[in-house]
């Protein structure tokens, strides 16, 4: 096995062992993006000098007797709508090609802290809105598994860049599906947290009281590991909150004797694919032979997720994306005549189709005269929504439901109609709503041998059951060690 | 001829002396360096978050205890979007539905007589970046400085009618603001500045006419010429058979006149909807009575005990709270054993002077409340004139010394040896033969020059009273 393809936990054995040192644990890992990313177009940019550079640092300090902290000499690839100091941070928008932050996003920070060493960043749809990675400005991100297949998005890059072996770990966002659909489609592991255990200081808002970061990796351990890094309460973030800190160790013996496990009715209703039924019931028999109990639940508003989502998500975006105006930095127009002028051409031009179709679906919803009847009914359906998935916990420790009702596209193949792409977030897009985590593990294939992965949803806070419940999946599903061939 | 009311609701902007920024750390001091004082938050770059600053959430809370509100125990922050070059994030952080304080009042006075000015709310919010403009080159430059320096808004109701009851209301505010410690309500450099909103209907019709809003006012005479230019305009207006129009408008301070900036129908959509990156504001009971006892005591009813207790006049007792710092050094030397009477003089009329000529700020008196009663006490206790007294006065704002070593140091104490005053009173006569004459034949004026003479002779150093008595006895 090469050190490019090791888990996280892995090649932390191989440096500690000393079988490898830093520097050819990431000279390699930088190999192989320079051979097999233009394969895939995971990253938009790359840093292999400042990688190396830091690797050496490493590997003098390890050599000088020092131990390493939790994640040192391990590359790691970050979406590119998460603030890197001096590097490159463009959320693959022409508004932001030469937009270089002056500071660190806390998970950055925490990173850093932890000796995680930045390998690159990574393409995603612009300003992660979309749910393939094809609204990219800058280029498509194939998927590991099949090239002419979408990854999933918004965190395509990631989520592929896992997957080919482009980095054994990666930071992705996830607004309304955006880190847990990608991991599905490139069968990889990746956890929407609780809002709030990640600081959200330094991600480029797509909607404020969606979004949150989290990890993708090639298994549940080294997800949990990653988690373990970045969660935690943040003064800069003044909705962060975590009443205890999270111990990845703690959960992942694998012990799910007596868990109760709800099925939502509602969303084994038409529309799910037959790979994803058979996932489902492969799932609930695993979960069931280590111990698990099986409920049914209801979650009646299901039908209303995607609409609430849409007009939520499109209200906060079309307030965040006003910053960019082409006065300060990013991309400006040339030859405007006025100030209006200049707002209106740098903004048709530096933004792609999918960002201007829901900010001007933001702007309309909050527009006096349909505020009430569009913002305010949303925010009146998420309250329920939120009731919805507390009754449902009354009954269970946590939720398994499909991550998406049909298996990776071909490029193109829904881009006629926005509405058939935003459908695809049925199953993911609740959370965000509600607020709650959810990690996506892959479990089994679909029959041209696609990956398809499953969610496990828990209450807020719940991760460390989730955890449980996914390795165990994990360990008995039909998707442990597999790599595509590239 | 139709006989009109005038009807003014006011919108105050309050800026707050908090240290730092409404949303981060950055200073707020006035008049630094041009685009020193930002970071990535008050820049608005992608990815930057607020988090409030506890106390300008404790001083709203503080003006609205003082002016009478009710304050919010949940409250909220909202967005309010438009574009605009001086604002990064293209929307303001504001408070919409939800303000930290609704339904105050104050009592004011204006033209001899009280009335209640209702206020509607004061809400929290942070202020705009400033843009200059050359003229020359046709080129913008943009100060972060003023980005995110917390305000208060305070919305009146249309209680008042005229320009007097309007800069009263202003001035009321202007001192509880001042008064409770939350702003320094400088309107030079902008941390007061005032929109009014005002219209004007037939004496006893119960409708309100069509209102204007004459935007950023900044200093009371503005506050007042452009009231009285805009109820004229409008009463001009309706007299001709013409229609007011819903517009806002400015005012030009130099040339006296105000113009439309721009109509109701131009106006914008701000689609505010709740701040998603802060948490709504919970303040317990508990807190709100605690701030509400640490308030300190409010100009109304501190005028109150200066006429009271100190036996000032009302316009003196006004005057005096008007100016907390002044209104502070009066209550300590009081304290100290100052004459309340002699204290507010020098607190009106020989500090202020003083202050100015040193270009000193009315916080800035170079020595303490207990030097003043000591100076007070000298010239009660006749070691020196009142004259002399103004002298030593003069010299506190030029050295450190006690008025006593001032004195000393320039050997003015008074003379009230009655032979040194005998002399000088009998040279005084002997050259100036006419005022005597004058006065023996009852012109009671001329003493007061003879009196002088006697005074300037002595160096102002003379007892006055010893000095009239011993004229009047060599006179008679």
């Amino acid at each position: 096995m090469q050190l490019y393809e090791m888990t996280a936990l892995a090649l932390q054995k191989v440096i500690k062992e000393k079988q490898a040192s830093i520097p050819e644990v990431v000279q390699s890992q930088l190999k192989r993006i320079e051979s097999t990313d233009p394969k895939i177009g995971a990253y938009i940019s790359t840093f292999p000098e400042e990688a190396m550079a830091e690797a050496q640092k490493q590997q003098k300090i390890l050599e000088a007797g020092g131990t390493l902290p939790l994640l040192g000499g391990l590359p790691i690839a970050i979406k590119d709508n998460i603030c890197t100091k001096d590097m490159l941070t463009t959320c693959a928008s022409k508004m932001l090609y030469n937009f270089c932050p002056p500071y660190d996003a806390t998970v950055i920070s925490k990173l850093k802290e932890a000796g995680a060493i930045i390998v690159g960043k990574t393409n995603m749809d612009e300003f992660a809105m979309g749910s393939s990675t094809e609204h990219s400005a800058f280029h498509l991100t194939k998927n590991p598994w099949d090239t002419s297949r979408v990854p999933g998005g918004s965190s395509g890059g990631s989520a592929a860049a896992v997957a080919a072996s482009l980095a054994p770990l990666a930071l992705g966002s996830d607004t309304g599906g955006s880190i847990r659909q990608p991991a599905a489609f490139c069968g990889v592991v990746g956890l929407k947290p609780t809002y709030g255990t990640v600081s959200r200081y330094g991600l480029i808002a797509y909607a404020s009281s969606l979004d949150q970061i989290g990890p993708f990796a090639k298994d549940v351990t080294d997800c949990a590991l990653l988690y373990s890094v970045i969660s935690g309460p943040d003064p800069k973030d003044s909705t962060s909150v975590m009443p205890k800190p999270f111990n990845q160790k703690a959960n992942l013996e694998g012990n799910v004797k007596g868990l109760k496990i709800g099925l939502a009715k509602e969303y084994l209703a038409n529309g799910l694919s037959f790979a994803n039924r058979q996932a489902l019931a492969k799932a609930q028999a695993i979960l069931t032979e280590a111990g698990a109990e099986f409920v049914e639940v209801s979650l009646p508003l299901t039908q209303y997720n995607v609409p609430v989502y849409y007009i939520i998500s499109c209200a906060e975006a079309s307030s965040n994306l006003g910053r960019y105006d082409g006065i300060k930095y990013g991309f400006r127009a040339e030859n405007a005549e006025s100030l209006k002028d200049l707002y209106e051409k740098t903004r048709s031009q530096g933004f792609g189709a999918e960002v201007q179709r829901r900010i001007l679906l933001g702007t309309y919803v909050l527009s006096s005269g349909y505020y009430d009847a569009y913002y305010k009914k949303a925010l009146q359906v998420r309250t329920l929504v939120c009731q919805d998935f507390a009754a449902a916990f009354t009954k269970c420790n946590m939720l398994l439901a499909p991550t998406t009702p049909n298996s990776p596209w071909q490029f193109g193949e829904k881009s006629a109609n926005p509405v058939d792409m935003y459908l695809e977030d049925i199953f993911t897009v609740s959370t965000n709503i509600a607020g709650l985590p959810g990690i996506s593990v892959p479990v089994a294939q679909d029959e041209t041998g696609l990956p398809v992965g499953l969610q496990l949803i828990g209450p807020a806070f719940g991760e460390e059951n989730l955890f449980k419940a996914a390795y165990v999946l994990e360990q008995k599903g039909d998707r442990l060690g597999l790599l595509p061939r590239l | 001829m139709t006989a009109y009311e005038t009807v003014i609701g006011l919108e105050i902007h309050v800026e707050l002396a908090t240290k730092s920024k409404i949303f981060c750390s950055c200073s707020t001091t006035f008049g630094a360096d041009v685009n020193t004082q930002g970071c990535p938050v008050c820049l608005g770059l992608p990815g930057a978050l607020p988090v409030i600053n506890e106390k300008v959430v404790e001083f709203a809370a503080k003006a609205g205890l003082a002016t009478n509100c009710r304050v919010a125990n949940y409250c909220k922050m909202d967005r309010k979007n438009y574009f605009y070059p001086d604002l990064p994030k293209a929307y303001q952080i504001s408070q919409y539905d939800l303000p930290i304080c609704e339904d105050g009042w104050l009592d004011i006075e204006a033209d001899g007589t009280g009335k209640r000015v209702g206020i509607i709310r004061i809400h929290m919010e942070e202020d705009a970046g400033k843009l200059t403009h050359n003229d020359k080159t046709g080129h913008s430059y943009f100060d972060v400085n003023r980005c995110g320096v917390p305000l208060l808004e305070i919305v009146t109701q249309p209680h008042m009618n005229s320009a007097a009851e309007a800069k009263a209301m202003l001035e009321n505010i202007k001192e509880i603001m001042e008064t409770i410690g939350v702003s320094d309500c400088k309107m030079e450099e902008g941390s007061l500045r005032c929109d009014v909103n005002l219209s004007v209907r037939p004496i006893g019709q119960e409708a309100f006419g069509t209102r204007t809003e004459t935007k950023n006012l900044n200093s009371f005479r503005s506050v007042v010429n452009s009231i009285s230019f805009e109820e004229k305009r409008q009463i001009r207006v309706l007299e001709t058979g013409g229609k007011i129009i819903q517009e806002t408008r400015r005012w030009d301070d130099e040339l006296g006149v105000g113009y439309s900036m721009r109509s109701k129908e131009n106006e914008q959509d701000y689609r505010y909807f709740p701040e998603p990156d802060l948490v709504p504001i919970v303040l317990p009971q508990e807190k709100i009575d605690a701030l509400k006892e640490s308030l300190p005591e409010l100009p109304a009813i501190r005028r109150n005990r200066y006429k009271t207790v100190y036996g000032l006049s009302d316009a003196d007792a006004r005057q005096l709270v008007f100016v907390p710092a002044f209104a502070n050094f009066l209550d300590e030397a009081i304290a100290a054993g100052a004459t309340p009477k002699a204290a507010a003089n020098f607190l009106m009329v020989g500090i202020p002077f003083l202050l100015k000529e040193n270009n000193l700020t009315e916080n800035q008196i170079p020595f303490s409340p207990a030097i003043l009663a000591e100076l007070i006490a000298l010239i009660e206790n006749n070691t020196i004139s009142s004259s002399i007294g103004s002298q030593v006065l003069a010299e506190l704002f030029s050295q450190k010394a006690s008025p006593k070593e001032i004195i000393e140091a320039k050997g003015w104490s008074q003379v009230s040896d009655t032979g040194l005053i005998s002399q000088a009173v009998a040279a005084a006569i002997a050259e100036n033969p006419q005022s005597a004459a004058d006065y023996k034949s009852g012109k009671g004026q001329a003493l007061g020059f003879l009196v002088g003479q006697v005074m300037r002779a002595t160096g102002g150093k003379a007892n006055p009273k010893m000095v009239n008595e011993e004229l009047k006895k060599r006179l008679s």
